[in-house]
């Protein structure tokens, strides 16, 4: 894919700018860079997350100009935005929905490369820094539920936090550090505010490398067979698919718009509008939405130390993944056995995302403990097994062959969004 | 042997019609999600507010006269702390006149200061000023309470689960018999709306309360409307002005996503893919 640059500058100050620092070439070569022809719409994720970064930095960044970290004073700016500050309501619940939406394109992108072996050998670091990425949004979406200094936002860090404290000897001390002190307080607020700025331009950086890595070895695409012939597997990136992401991307504002205008506390907790009060315990403390399948793996171990770290394992099973999957064929369109347990997978996500959210009794706790168990088998027992028992059907020659293929049996496997 | 007999049922299954997802959907639903200490929530009273909907408006009437509820009624012991006077005549709330604005500021007594001789001084309310306290502190407030702090309201709607109708149901609730079993303690009152169904507060409103001047009936229940009304308005004072904004953007957008489209369509129609 990659080689030296096509890029010829035709005017006098781009020539002479181009000798000196080859910025422009590098804009050139990743607009012009060859992009399978087949690749669905569940491709465009990767421009919708771009979008979002881009569009959490400039709200946080203007918030931030109106916001004061101080527990005295947190709760009163955000009031102050949302009733003082011109436009400060469209930019506070554009921040706070632009959140959960980046999480909602997050899952679909995952689950994506999930469905269509994107993590395979040679993707496997564009997968990992993906991963980073991934738990680098946590960190920044947990530490800026903090700054609206409201009862869900004390006590989610104070409970989060106090996870910490599970581990021997090392537990306390980590979480003292972490608050700044014993308790969630001042030093708590400022230094979250600090880092909750500071790591969006570190996933800036992040998402850069990942673009790299897979503009080192190429997209994946829906068949999962690599680029043969650049000419008759591919087009280039601009205009096919910045036309092609900018409709999708409108498409998922339409969504975002829609929350933002129409529904702006639909995701939020009502017992954030309450002051953080450090003597009131909220009836129920539950994460943010994207958070309660994680909530759920914790809460489904009676032991706290085997909770807290099942639930790390849960995302570090993930960066182990290129290796427990057997299978040396990437699209679950080929591989029968996988698509279905990738589904049942699926299934089992979203159960463990709607019992995070159940309050942890009963049967709750039983369907916890089995989707849990589930989820770790998925990766620990299933993928390993079927990549090695599983018949796969017979692999396309190329990418265009495929497409050939498709356009002659309209029910052919191109259609997989369809099918599910 | 057995390892291959398994793998051959196994694989003659997923074949089959029974596929491993529904297999896994019969295995789900086999465990039982009920839990074991079910609670009851209680259903609030829906009302059929002026501001719910893509269209939703305050009424304006209800407004003015949830105003004067607040004012009347519930400020003798809620402050409304994120609210000025100047917001009672900005447009999309009660739009009360600048001048008469000014009056219901003036009649507030505002603690100001220093003076040139260091002195601090009462002085009457501007538009400028937030809404007084009605008590100086937190602590005078549950000394005169009888320990129960009065909250401040002006976030109260986004504040509760499904705000409007809980209030609405928790100032049209009281008055009813505890059921059987049920002890209200000293100083407390029944209502079923509250959480743990006892509430310190007294029943605030009864009928003609206030005296409303546009001839609405002072009702208990067109009082709680009215005055439900005015403290979503507190909550959410952009309200209107965020729906107006909203259906543009829409529309603009579906629009962009029409064109966007088309573009897709013809560009990619050049492309076997």
């Amino acid at each position: 894919m990659s080689g030296h640059s096509t890029y010829q500058p035709t005017n006098a100050v781009a020539k002479w700018f181009e000798a000196r620092l080859p910025i422009l070439g590098l804009v050139h070569e990743t607009m012009v860079f060859p992009t399978p022809k087949n690749l669905n719409y569940w491709w465009t994720f990767g421009g919708i997350l771009a979008t979002f970064l881009v569009l959490q930095i400039i709200t946080g960044i203007i918030l931030a100009m109106h916001y004061t970290p101080d527990t005295g004073l947190a709760f009163e700016s955000v009031e102050k935005i949302m009733r003082d500050v011109n436009y400060g309501w469209l930019l506070r619940y554009a921040h706070a929905n632009g959140a959960s939406m980046f999480f909602l394109a997050v899952y679909i992108h995952i689950f994506r490369g999930l469905y269509y072996g994107s993590y395979k050998a040679p993707r496997e670091l564009v997968w990992i820094i993906g991963l980073v990425i991934y738990v680098a949004m946590m960190a920044t979406a947990f530490m800026g539920y903090l700054l609206p200094w409201g009862q869900m936002s004390f006590w989610g860090a104070t409970v989060i936090t106090n996870f910490f404290s599970a581990f021997p000897i090392v537990g306390d001390p980590i979480v003292e550090w972490l608050r700044g002190g014993f308790v969630v307080d001042n030093p708590t607020l400022v230094r979250f505010f600090s880092l909750h700025y500071l790591l969006p331009f570190i996933l800036v950086g992040l998402v850069a490398m990942h673009i790299w890595s897979f503009h080192v070895v190429g997209n994946n695409n829906p068949t999962g067979v690599e680029v043969k012939s650049v000419k008759a597997d591919t087009v280039s990136f601009h205009p096919y698919y910045t036309i092609k992401d900018s409709f999708a991307i409108v498409v998922f504002m339409i969504l975002y718009f829609y929350l933002v205008f129409y529904a702006p506390n639909l995701l939020g907790e009502a017992d954030n509008y309450i002051k953080a009060n450090p003597l009131v315990t909220p009836a129920e403390i539950v994460p943010e939405w994207y958070f309660l399948p994680f909530y759920a793996i914790l809460r489904a171990v009676p032991d706290k130390l085997g909770g807290v770290l099942l639930m790390f394992a849960s995302i570090g099973v993930l960066f182990l993944l290129p290796w427990l999957d057997t299978s040396k064929v990437r699209s679950a369109t080929f591989r029968p056995w996988f698509r279905q347990f990738f589904f049942i997978f699926l299934a089992v996500s979203l159960g463990l995302g709607y019992l995070g959210g159940k309050p942890a009794e009963g049967g709750y706790v039983l369907a916890s403990r089995i989707l849990t168990a589930y989820y770790f088998a998925h990766f620990l027992i299933i993928l390993p097994l079927v990549g090695l028992f599983e018949t796969p059907k017979k692999l396309p020659e190329s990418i265009a062959k495929s497409v050939l293929d498709k356009q002659g049996d309209s029910s052919g496997d191109g259609m997989v969004e369809e099918k599910a | 042997m057995g390892v291959k007999i398994m793998i051959r049922t196994l694989k003659t299954m997923f074949r089959s019609k029974i596929t491993a997802t529904t297999l896994a959907l019969v295995i789900l639903s086999a465990v039982n999600l009920t839990p074991v200490s079910a609670k009851v929530e209680i259903e609030f009273e829906k009302q059929d507010w002026s501001f719910n909907g893509i269209f939703g408006t305050y009424d304006r009437g209800a407004l003015q006269r949830g105003f004067q509820v607040y004012k009347e009624v519930c400020a003798a012991c809620h402050s409304l702390n994120l609210a000025s006077y100047r917001n009672l005549s900005q447009a999309g709330g009660p739009e009360f006149s600048e001048e008469q604005v000014k009056a219901i500021a003036a009649e507030a007594e505002v603690r100001d200061g220093p003076n040139d001789d260091g002195e601090m001084f009462d002085r009457p309310g501007r538009p400028s000023d937030k809404f007084v306290s009605p008590y100086p502190n937190d602590e005078a407030a549950r000394a005169a309470n009888g320990g129960a702090l009065p909250p401040d309201l002006s976030l109260i709607i986004k504040a509760r689960r499904d705000g409007a109708n809980y209030l609405y149901s928790l100032m049209t609730g009281y008055g009813e018999e505890p059921p059987a079993g049920v002890e209200v303690r000293d100083g407390m009152n029944y209502n079923p709306f509250f959480t743990g169904a006892q509430i310190a507060m007294p029943a605030p409103l009864s009928e003609e309360a206030v005296e409303y001047s546009d001839g609405t009936k002072p009702t208990v229940e067109n009082m709680s409307r009215d005055v439900v009304t005015f403290l979503a308005w507190a909550s959410e004072p952009h309200m209107e002005a965020r729906k107006t904004m909203g259906f543009k953007v829409l529309l603009y957008l579906i629009i962009l996503a029409g064109l966007l489209y088309a573009t897709t369509r013809k560009l990619w129609s050049r492309v076997k893919h």
